[in-house]
């Protein structure tokens, strides 16, 4: 591309000034800001409208573009990252290259920021003048065309990412499903019964979790995590690491013979299932609806890695099957796809950090997710709800909003705690008949069913105190008190302090985001709210889309979610996917780089700054030039270019330096 | 509102309180993203940054800098993602590497070090954007106007002449 290229110096420009409401005319003076901005050299028309990104809005910007012969646009309304794809669309529909605009953030920038009319409507001016004398050297430019892989990757097994597994997979388009975990499922295996119909969590779980396994569509790799990730939209390179079970998973049946041949006779080791509920063997089978149906040896527990001497009933009891084997090695895998849907979940709120209500010191104390495990007919007491001592409690205190809504822990409510709260107390007053008790600060039970199942349970007798719970201790001031765990808390209904005895305290935990929730983060180029939560585009309009293109977000990864919004939002997530992929093709922003070849000394310096290896060294002509199929318009070998002869489209040094003069130039 | 400021363009003294204009180079993806962070949220702050959108701040050519002073700035802040974070992978280094050597040299220009800063600013730090832009600008205030020895002391390099021409069409 030549350097003056089509350059139009001819400039007619209009200027489009949006109230957005009141939210921008409220604190600038958006007539004044209109009157000015018809001042600036080239402006040919400057208007305001209510709300420009409105059809009749846009219909203004085109009107005056037929009448007016207008070649140039400015728009002082919102951030460009909001609606410049709208204004370029109204640009293509009139006829002119849709890269001839120019957006002003007066919203974001000016409006909702600054609290002085006279001091925000300068500064709108200065914005306004800066993109009308930038907007002249825009050049015309076309998007580039892509193909797209049609494969999506999910990332994470749980509900969400079954349920947009599945979504995909049923439209014919190949998913590659990875969990970390040797299972998929979630945390929804856990449950016994969901709020508030109280149905069988694994009745309708586990025949999704087989349907995923069985897919023809879906390549599930469990006990794996994605080790990295390059590329761009539609067409991303993914490395994942697929860790040893030390069993070949296409020879296993199932059948687990060696689980019960292993040399030990009785579980040793906390079962993580049954968060320690439980002891299991060194080889093991995670749950028994596990998928896929595949055992996988712990090594930190297995005596044949400890010290190579066991006798190997295993291997024994597998016989001609052959599917144990110690020597397997952890693998990469490399796939390519068009999509990713990160679906990577939550994890509880550490009790323990909570040290008042004594979790880890009074066996009694429970966490929600335990409870859970507790309740449950595959659980670690086949459902029999006993404290560790095998007694079934009588009176049991749920104290709601642990590690939620508390200035010194998490400062956001978990929304789903309270429902889980009323979900446990039911299944605890219906099976054992116990008195339960539930500490909270407010009942949040909104969504379908919630508010009546919440009316059902003061039907059923169970107590609600109202009031945050000060500590959980064991110390009797009453003989009624001895043996017992003393709930502590101010009834803010009553208007007193009440200490309640009871055998069995249940912590109802918050969910947090991932431990690792930054480094994946960092993967797959996305952003977390400063609580660690994947960042949406968008809160309203694009709730599960990122500003990574071709990245989406479903689940509690992006904020505290229960199950129907988590699968609602899937759903929408693996919408989002295939509507990307079934497009054929993704164009691409052009805000590459190019080399003026006449003014490249051939120093190479452009070459060793480029993060994708997208500048070579043509060695004939003794030039450097871009690919700008992998240049992704960072622009920083523009900036490193001591012969100032790279050029970045809609960032050229000559579009900043006039930004630059034009927003210090006085009034 | 811009008392005892020359105007380099016409050698006028403005009249008015002094206030002092800065020129924000932000990163698409993290500071710009930040300050519309600050803006949903409402949160409040001085007006006198004037942002450039860059995709990076990696982009940010040292030259863009010493055209914003030799124009009349009073203070250039670039705003990048935090280091490990870029959008980029490592644009934000080459910007540090490059404001190191530029502070040495607006310094032996007589430009005062508050006058320029770097700051990683994620798209989460909304209330970041207010905290930098007020602490620098409450910092400018209280150093004055920019003093050049003569103007305008420093000539914006790069086909200028080309940019005059589409200017004075």
């Amino acid at each position: 591309m030549s350097d003056s290229g089509n350059r139009d110096l001819t400039a007619r420009i209009g200027v489009y000034v949006c109230h957005c409401g009141a939210n921008i005319a409220a604190i600038v003076d958006v007539p004044a800001l209109t009157e000015y901005a018809a001042t600036v050299p080239g402006v040919v028309v400057a208007r305001e409208y209510k709300y420009m990104c409105s059809d009749p809005g846009q219909e203004l910007i085109r009107q005056d573009i037929h009448d007016h012969d207008l070649n140039r646009i400015v728009v002082a309304s919102c951030s460009p990252l909001m609606h410049e794809p709208t204004f370029r669309g109204a640009l293509a529909r009139s006829g002119i290259n849709p890269f001839l605009l120019q957006m002003v953030n007066i919203r974001e920038h000016v409006s909702w920021v600054h609290t002085d009319k006279a001091e925000a409507t300068a500064k709108a001016k200065d914005l306004v003048r800066a993109a009308a004398r930038r907007v002249r050297l825009h050049k015309p430019l076309e998007k580039r065309r892509v193909e797209i892989n049609p494969n999506v990757l999910v990332v994470g097994g749980g509900i969400a990412g079954i349920h947009a597994a599945l979504t995909i997979a049923n439209s014919g388009k190949h998913v590659y499903l990875v969990e970390r975990q040797p299972t998929i499922g979630g945390h929804m295996a856990y449950f016994d019964k969901t709020f508030p119909t109280l149905d069988c969590a694994a009745c309708i779980l586990t025949p999704k979790m087989t349907a995923v396994g069985s897919h023809p569509n879906i390549t599930l790799w469990t006990y794996s995590e994605v080790a990295a990730v390059e590329g761009y939209v539609g067409n991303y390179k993914v490395k994942v690491r697929r860790k040893p079970r030390y069993i070949h998973e296409d020879l296993c049946i199932g059948c687990q013979e060696c689980v019960e041949a292993c040399v030990y006779k009785e579980g040793r080791w906390a079962d993580e299932f049954n968060l320690g509920l439980s002891k299991r063997k060194p080889i093991y089978l995670p749950f028994p609806q596990a998928v896929p149906q595949k055992v996988l040896i712990d090594r930190d527990a297995c005596i044949e890695f400890k010290s190579g001497k066991c006798k190997k009933t295993c291997i024994e009891a597998c016989g001609e099957r052959m599917a144990i084997d110690f020597a397997q090695k952890e693998t990469i895998e490399e796939i390519e796809v068009g999509g990713v849907i990160l679906a990577t979940g939550f994890k509880t709120f550490d009790a323990r950090r909570n040290a008042y209500y004594g979790y880890g010191t009074y066996p009694n104390v429970y966490t929600s997710l335990e409870v859970e495990r507790l309740v449950n007919a595959s659980g670690p007491t086949s459902g029999e709800i006993v404290l560790r001592d095998g007694k079934k409690p009588e009176r049991v205190g749920i104290i709601h909003c642990v590690g939620s809504r508390d200035h010194n822990t998490n400062r956001w409510c978990s929304k789903v705690c309270c429902m889980y709260s009323l979900k446990l107390a039911h299944l605890i007053r219906e099976r054992i008949g116990a008195e339960v008790y539930n500490f909270y600060i407010d009942m949040r039970t909104p969504g379908k069913g919630y508010e009546e199942f919440y009316d059902r349970l003061l039907d059923e007798g169970v107590h609600f105190v109202r009031g945050r719970v000060a500590e959980v201790s064991d110390w009797p001031v009453h003989p009624s008190e001895e043996g017992k765990l003393i709930i502590r808390a101010e009834d803010t209904l009553a208007g007193f302090v009440r200490r309640i005895p009871v055998d069995m305290v249940v912590l109802a935990v918050g969910l947090e985001p991932q431990a690792d929730a930054r480094d994946v983060r960092r993967l797959f180029n996305i952003s977390c709210s400063e609580e660690g939560w994947f960042l949406e585009r968008h809160p309203k309009l694009a709730p599960v889309s990122t500003f990574t293109d071709g990245v989406f977000i479903a689940g509690a990864c992006q904020g505290p979610k229960d199950i129907p919004d988590s699968v609602a939002q899937a759903g929408a997530a693996a919408a989002e996917a295939m509507a990307l992929i079934d497009a054929k093709y993704v164009e691409l922003e052009p805000y590459t780089a190019h080399v003026l070849e006449e003014e490249c000394s051939g120093c190479k310096t452009c070459l060793s700054i480029c993060p994708y290896t997208a500048i070579s060294f043509v060695a004939d002509i003794k030039k450097a030039r871009v690919n700008e199929v992998l240049c992704k318009g960072c622009g920083t070998c523009v900036a490193t270019c001591p012969s100032a002869a790279i050029e970045q489209n809609l960032f050229e040094d000559r579009e900043i330096f006039e930004e630059v003069e034009g927003l210090l130039a006085y009034a | 509102m811009r008392k005892d400021k020359i105007n380099p363009g016409n050698g006028q003294v403005v009249v008015g309180a002094y206030e002092p204009r800065i020129v924000g180079f932000f990163c698409t993806w993290c500071t710009y993203l930040a300050a519309d962070l600050a803006g949903i949220s409402r949160i409040k702050y001085a007006p006198n940054v004037l942002v450039v959108r860059v995709m990076c701040s990696g982009r940010v050519d040292p030259q863009f800098v010493l055209a914003a002073f030799a124009q009349g700035a009073d203070g250039v802040l670039i705003g990048g993602c935090h280091p490990g974070d870029c959008h980029y992978q490592q644009g934000n280094y080459n910007c540090l590497r490059r404001a190191r050597l530029l502070k040495r040299m607006l310094a032996q220009l007589g430009i005062e070090e508050e006058r320029f800063r770097v700051e990683w600013i994620s798209a989460a730090e909304g209330d970041r954007v207010r905290a930098v832009i007020d602490d620098m600008v409450q910092k400018l205030r209280a150093l004055g106007p920019l003093k050049l020895n003569s103007e305008p002391a420093l000539k914006v390099v790069g086909a200028e002449q080309e940019v005059r021409e589409a200017v004075t069409v």
